[in-house]
């Protein structure tokens, strides 16, 4: 950088920065310190912000009502079943699209993606009536489907952007040498597809575990997730937002962090390569 | 070096994911199709399997149909002004020079991260709530009347709710498209005495416009289908029904299934002009 930076300039920048980021943090920071009050001083006035006796009780009170555990179990069971799966069937498309493109290719890959753009409620009840008809309301085997097949289409493109980034002279470089199919992706493949697909199926379990139009209408109890168990809390019972907040942490904590690990692949993943 | 062999092992390897797509895309959508084209509700016990257009008409003639239009741009449109708005200014922000940039950039992407019902439920209940909301204080603090945002402003209530999830994703994308613009073009407009506001819209700008046309895309798809907000908020009440949640209610509320899927073929239209445009984008992409 040539340009001069003066520390007084960089000093402004850094208190305008963090105030903003701060501001549009604050609800979350808020709901983290509530999570500690107890409800009477959840809603004491004026607010107060640091200064009360922390308490963990918001958070056995939560756990030990009887639909969190289960709640949590199934947010992680679909989020992590449905991203698996949809690596599964994607790994091999996306490998041969990368390294054996053909002409329709692209064709392939753009359909794939304009079945992503088609809205939720326009499949909604036949979604309800096929579930019905196979007995699968309310089960996760259903959410796992369902969520994979919504992910599907970013599951092959993000896959599909890292593949690419392979040289594929290293592939006929290992041929060269003799290496059967199986050494190609064993040795050769893999351990350079690896960083892509982890990054893949990180983004997609944080994809998966904030879904919330199917995993709210076609679970009940069940297989409900802990999208729908939050939307119980919808209708307030008495004193409840140190409980709310207790809640909603618990059920945000773990995808926040790894959030913060999968900053880079949201661009791609989301873009579909288009920003780079 | 692509052989026949090959080559047909790859479409061997791509048939399993074209098959799961293609039946997930026409089996519902061929049974929404049919049903929209049928007087069925089942709770009066009422199946015709044939009316012709009659769904449709009833559906876009219906007043609530305009309503859930218009609800649905001002919705969209409001949501897409802030976060771009935000998002330029944002990512100019997070270029600067400063102290701890990186944990500023997570702080402000965290909102991405929160599930549509936490984040809808907090602020309903801890910012927007008359009487112990957060904000009923600093208006009792500024000496003003505590305003019901749900029930005076609730179109305005979800905006905001929906535009705080989806600024950090505007942030995020335009920081990037911010971060490859040369430094030397900027430098040499600013040696020739350009202020920064002409930098501003004549250099940085038209190097965005393309990041914005995507995140404008992107955002639209899925704002279009919002659900989960407006179910915990306001379930639609007080004019906050947009065309997703007028067709699920028409589906799953009223069970009139004909008339909303007469709705949701009308929604899978609207959706797909959009992303006609969007693919335009990314498929001149894929050749380069």
């Amino acid at each position: 950088m040539a340009r001069a930076i003066t520390p007084r300039k960089k000093l402004m920048w850094t208190v305008l920065a963090w105030g903003l980021g701060l501001l549009i943090f604050f609800p979350i920071l808020w709901t983290f310190l509530t999570s500690f009050k107890s409800e009477a001083t959840a809603i004491s006035d004026p607010p107060v912000w640091f200064f009360f006796d922390w308490t963990t009780e918001n958070y056995q009170a939560v756990l030990e009502r009887s639909n969190y555990p289960l709640a949590l179990s199934n947010s992680i069971a679909i989020a992590v079943g449905s991203t698996l799966l949809g690596i599964v069937i994607a790994v091999p498309a996306a490998w041969a699209m990368a390294f054996v493109p053909g002409d329709r290719t692209k064709d392939v890959l753009l359909w794939m993606l304009s079945t992503k753009m088609l809205p939720a409620v326009g499949v909604l009840y036949p979604l309800v009536l096929l579930a019905k008809w196979l007995g699968l309301m309310d089960s996760r085997l259903l959410l796992i489907v369902i969520l994979m097949l919504i992910n599907l289409p970013i599951i092959v493109w993000m896959l599909y952007t890292y593949f690419r980034e392979i040289p594929g002279e290293i592939l006929e470089a290992a041929r060269m040498d003799g290496a059967s199919l199986k050494d190609e992706i064993l040795y050769v493949l893999t351990p350079m597809a690896v960083p892509g697909i982890a990054s893949t199926i990180l983004l997609n379990i944080i994809l998966a575990w904030n879904e919330a139009f199917w995993t709210i209408l076609l679970t009940t109890v069940d297989a409900a997730p802990l999208t729908k168990f939050i939307a119980s809390f919808s209708a307030p019972e008495g004193l409840f937002y140190a409980k709310l907040s207790a809640a909603s942490i618990m059920a945000i904590a773990p995808i926040l962090i790894m959030g913060w690990f999968s900053q880079k692949q949201l661009v791609r993943g989301l873009t579909f390569g288009a920003v780079k | 070096m692509a052989t026949q062999q090959s080559r047909s092992a790859a479409r061997l390897m791509i048939a399993p994911a074209v098959f799961v797509l293609l039946v997930w895309m026409l089996i519902p959508l061929c049974m929404t199709l049919y049903f929209s084209f049928a007087d069925y509700r089942p709770l009066r016990g009422v199946f015709e399997a044939w009316v012709g257009f009659k769904n449709y008409e009833s559906f876009l003639s219906s007043s609530s149909f305009l309503k859930a239009v218009g609800t649905t741009l001002w919705m969209v449109a409001g949501i897409l002004s802030i976060t771009i708005i935000g998002g330029i200014l944002f990512a100019l922000l997070l270029d600067q020079p400063m102290f701890g940039q990186g944990i500023v950039r997570i702080l402000v992407i965290a909102p991405f991260f929160v599930m549509p019902t936490v984040s809808a439920l907090v602020w309903k209940n801890m910012f927007f709530n008359v009487d112990n909301g957060l904000f009923s204080y600093l208006y009792q603090f500024l000496g003003l009347q505590p305003y019901d945002f749900l029930s005076q402003s609730p179109l305005f209530s979800i905006i905001v709710i929906v535009a705080w999830q989806w600024l950090p994703f505007a942030t995020l994308i335009l920081l990037t498209a911010v971060q490859s613009l040369s430094s030397e073009q900027l430098e040499a407009a600013e040696m020739d005495g350009a202020p920064a506001l002409k930098r501003f819209w004549y250099i940085i700008l038209p190097h965005l416009s393309r990041a914005i046309t995507v995140v404008i895309l992107i955002q639209t798809i899925f704002l279009l289908s919002i659900f989960a907000e407006i179910f915990v908020t306001t379930n639609g009440a007080f004019g906050t029904r947009t065309l997703t949640y007028l067709v699920y209610q028409r589906v799953l509320e009223s069970q009139n299934i004909g008339l909303g899927s007469a709705g949701g073929i009308i929604a899978v239209i609207l959706a797909n002009i959009i992303a006609i445009f969007l693919m335009r984008i990314v498929g001149k992409n894929l050749d380069k």
